[in-house]
């Protein structure tokens, strides 16, 4: 490192940054004459438990139905319309939140899924859908990514609560019962095929298959 | 004309009338014991009729209820769930009813290809049954029994 020549014309700050990086580069690589192999090992694990949990909590922060609402494209667009559905109110008190169906719970397709949100914060920067007509405009189009999501993992969201396993068809009506037998327990159909539109409005649904 | 005694006796009759007007008119036996002018508690809701079977109707003409619950059923400018069983191409999937053919036709006696704009919203005509008592009796029979009773032992 040279003193500062005030003599010598001011560097650009990608080159001050390269300096920077360069010298950075050479400490990291040297092994370290003051502290000991063990406190370096604990600190690197401290510092890993503390990294590791705060990463994890950010995550989960942006799981919740609080963070989901905060931007209005969500609170005055889907959650409202999820208010009126019994995935929101019921007799027994359950509530489905927002990740519960929009986000997958296994770590890696979790990470995978906040990794294409990162699109969606860039929507939500530059207005994609920030006023009710935008988002009309855009709902087909949204709703067909999460439907053919939710089909490519066999309605996976659905059956973290709803597995046709524990369904006991005697309690269902009559006609439950028949299509749940006919489609959903030969392997015919997954959930979303027939249960669209359950928990937000539909969009225009001319030419998706099953409709008219 | 009539004198003093004729105007008090009318008097008593007319406040006496009145009386016992507002004492029976103020409820009804519908609404329960709350009178007229006061709004009373809401009855618990009752639960969809849910069995999918067909009911008879109590007249040719009338539009079939609806034997199951419809509950979240969205029909609007987007979309009809109720055709996504009952429309013509989906009953053999569903085996559900198909759309009378009376439902394709437009206002001046065409048929259309599919379920026409003016019986689109199903549930103008057909509603789904609740679960209730009934508040008051009803003495409706259907036209073969009015067609026997008229005509006993003839032809029907």
């Amino acid at each position: 490192m040279s003193a500062v020549d005030p003599a010598a014309p001011r560097r650009s700050w990608l080159a001050r940054l390269w300096s920077f990086i360069v010298e950075l580069w050479d400490v990291l690589r040297r092994p370290s004459s003051v502290f000991g192999l063990g406190v370096l090992v604990f600190a690197g694990f401290v510092a890993g438990i503390i990294f590791w949990g705060g990463f994890n909590t950010a995550l989960e922060i942006t799981n919740t139905e609080k963070f989901c609402t905060g931007c209005h494209e969500m609170r005055d667009n889907v959650f409202a319309e999820l208010k009126s559905t019994v995935h929101f109110t019921n007799r027994s008190g359950v509530r489905a939140s927002c990740p519960d169906c929009h986000v997958p719970h296994n770590w890696t397709d979790k990470i995978a899924r906040k990794m294409q949100a990162s699109k969606e914060v860039w929507g939500h920067l530059f207005g994609t859908i920030d006023t009710p007509e935008k988002f009309r405009d855009h709902r087909l189009e949204l709703a067909l990514r999460e439907w053919a999501r939710l089909k490519a993992n066999d309605s996976l969201e659905c059956r973290n609560c709803h597995s046709s396993e524990s369904m006991d068809i005697t309690k269902q009506s009559p006609r439950a019962s028949v299509a749940h037998q006919r489609f959903l327990f030969t392997g015919d159909k997954t959930c979303i095929d027939c249960h669209k539109g359950i928990a937000h409005h539909l969009p225009d649904m001319k030419g998706v298959p099953g409709w008219q | 004309m009539i004198g003093k005694p004729g105007i008090f006796v009318l008097l008593i009759a007319l406040a006496a009338g009145s009386s016992s007007l507002l004492a029976q008119s103020l409820n009804s036996g519908l609404r329960g014991p709350t009178p007229l002018n006061e709004e009373g508690p809401a009855p618990p809701m009752t639960p969809m009729r849910n069995t999918s079977e067909k009911e008879v109707r109590n007249y040719p003409e009338q539009p079939p209820v609806i034997p199951h619950s419809i509950e979240g059923y969205q029909i609007d400018m987007n979309g009809n769930k109720c055709l996504s069983c009952h429309a013509r191409a989906r009953t053999g999937e569903t085996q559900a009813p198909m759309v009378s053919i009376t439902h394709f036709m437009d206002r001046d006696g065409q048929f259309l290809a599919s379920v026409s704009p003016r019986r689109f919203f199903c549930t103008s005509c057909h509603v789904p049954q609740n679960v209730v008592k009934a508040p008051i009796t009803n003495d409706f029979v259907d036209v073969d029994t009015l067609v026997s009773r008229a005509a006993p032992g003839g032809r029907r």
